[in-house]
């Protein structure tokens, strides 16, 4: 039931945040349409499937200015190996996923492929199998501090290992 | 004085955003392999969006079109990264082989 609260006061804040309407007529459809995509995620058995406090929290946020900073840097290094492709060196690297639950794991193997050098191509268990295009950026992943993150998002603490 | 600068920095924002979308498709015909291409289309993928979308979000100001375009951000971040690991699996899945050393490659084939 809490989880159906939730979702519809998110819909609603996004329906109204997208069409700004306020006539009757458009605010009932906008009810039906919350109402009816509700009721599907019900039916689907989504509602509250792949809910974790961690993503709700303030960290989350703060994670996120983390990896866009990091992403900007690997753009940069991909950026340099197409200007003189000559640095480049594709290598296959195994690296643990320790997170607890499923959802920060994806979220791990996500912010991997998103930050440009590394691709995640399979997630196994809590092992996971990465696509690296430089020496650096293959260093880079082991030495975790990705990781470390990510499970700093999920539990709030284990940061204790970043440089 | 405020707006010029404004602009300035949007237009500054907007270009680079532009000229690392090109460098992301000289990317893509410079590089040996598939799987390297992937690499260089994340640049297109990712940074290029993040400022275009900031350079377009100065030009709007504090209106409910900002809002649309972070919108836009979010659900492009939480796609393409999607897109790129089914493309990855797939790519694999066809046995396509890797580039760049042999240990590479039988590293991928125990894995399977």
């Amino acid at each position: 039931m809490r989880h159906i609260i939730s979702l519809c006061f998110l819909l609603a804040g996004l329906w109204l945040a997208l069409s700004g309407h306020t006539k009757p007529l458009l605010l009932g459809l906008g009810v039906v349409s919350v109402a009816l995509v509700t009721w599907l995620s019900h039916r689907m058995d989504v509602l509250g499937a792949e809910h974790d406090p961690a993503l709700f929290s303030w960290r989350l946020p703060v994670y996120w200015g983390w990896l866009a900073w990091q992403m900007v840097l690997a753009n940069l290094e991909v950026a340099a190996c197409v200007i003189r492709p000559s640095r480049l060196s594709p290598q296959i690297v195994e690296v643990a996923a320790p997170q607890r639950t499923e959802i920060i794991r994806v979220t791990y193997a996500n912010s991997i492929t998103l930050t440009p050098g590394t691709v995640a191509l399979i997630l196994d268990g809590d092992r996971l199998t990465v696509h690296a295009l430089t020496q650096n950026s293959a260093d880079g992943l082991r030495e975790g501090t990705m990781e470390h993150w990510t499970r700093w998002l999920e539990t709030g603490q284990g940061r204790t290992a970043e440089p | 004085m405020f707006e010029i600068t404004l602009n300035a920095l949007s237009a500054i924002l907007l270009v680079t955003g532009g000229v690392f979308a090109l460098i992301g498709g000289l990317g893509l015909i410079r590089f040996p392999d598939f799987y390297t291409r992937l690499h260089a289309g994340g640049v297109t993928d990712t940074l290029s969006p993040l400022l275009i979308v900031a350079g377009l979000i100065l030009q709007s100001g504090g209106t409910i079109l900002s809002l649309k375009l972070l919108l836009i951000l979010l659900f492009l971040l939480f796609t393409t990264p999607t897109a790129s690991h089914a493309l990855a699996r797939a790519a694999m899945a066809a046995g396509l082989r890797f580039w760049g050393g042999e240990r590479a490659s039988t590293d991928s084939e125990d894995r399977r």
